[in-house]
């Protein structure tokens, strides 16, 4: 059995894993890329190096995805995030849903990635303009970043 | 006194130095095994911003210890 989310230190390939979705019921799809950009809370980003802890966060993104399928009527749903190191551009997390119906396709997605940012181990490095680096969310950062506050 | 293993990830493992490491502990619970292993290492997140898996089943802070367990301390997860 596969399971519904996945991590891979391998390239996300978003059009690849929207055909997966596809079923004679399903009217709508909904998928959603979260890409590394170059700026965060004023400060320029020139990667970001993604750690997971693997088992946990298969048990525990498995887990959302179940949840949104009992929430909201849907078909399939399945979530894919990056783990190393990404460039600029690249995608880092991959949420499709595909439904009967939009609106429950919308919801769903949104219900994905907001669960999987909240509660999965996975743990995100920006890498600054001059060298200095820094966990998100973490009280002790990179000397640049000493001072700066990441909102969730 | 039980033995357990504390694991360590992202900016925790780079605080602590080292990704795990045995602990010989009078904690009854996960919350007490961090806030010994917190102190020690100088971790500054809130507890209430991290989380704790043991033996790769995310827990409660107030599971009890048991010898031989691999307590797993998250920091604050930040994906998407």
């Amino acid at each position: 059995m596969t399971t519904a989310f996945r991590i891979s230190a391998e390239p996300i390939d978003p059009r690849a894993l929207e055909r997966s979705l596809e079923h004679a019921s399903t009217g709508a799809c909904v998928c959603f890329q979260g890409w590394v950009r170059d700026h965060n809370d004023g400060g320029s980003v020139t990667a970001l190096e993604y750690e997971a802890h693997e088992t946990v966060a298969v048990k525990e993104g498995d887990k959302v995805v179940a949840e949104a399928r009992e929430r909201f009527a849907i078909h399939t749903a399945a979530c894919v995030h990056r783990t190393g190191r990404l460039r600029i551009g690249e995608c880092a997390v991959w949420v499709g849903v595909s439904a009967a119906h939009r609106g429950a396709a919308f919801d769903a997605c949104r219900y994905i990635i907001d669960e999987i940012k909240q509660r999965v181990p996975i743990w995100k490095k920006e890498h600054y303009a001059g060298g200095a680096s820094g966990w998100v969310n973490c009280a002790t950062r990179g000397p640049a970043a000493a001072d700066r506050r990441v909102v969730p | 006194m039980i033995d357990v293993t504390a694991h360590y990830f992202a900016a925790f493992r780079e605080q602590a130095g080292c990704d795990s490491e045995p602990v010989r502990t009078a904690a009854a619970t996960a919350a007490e095994l961090f806030a010994e292993v917190a102190r020690r290492h100088g971790f500054a997140d809130a507890r209430s911003r991290c989380k704790v898996a043991i033996n790769d089943e995310i827990a409660s802070w107030d599971a009890a210890l048991e010898p031989g367990d691999a307590v797993l301390f998250f920091p604050p997860v930040a994906g998407g």
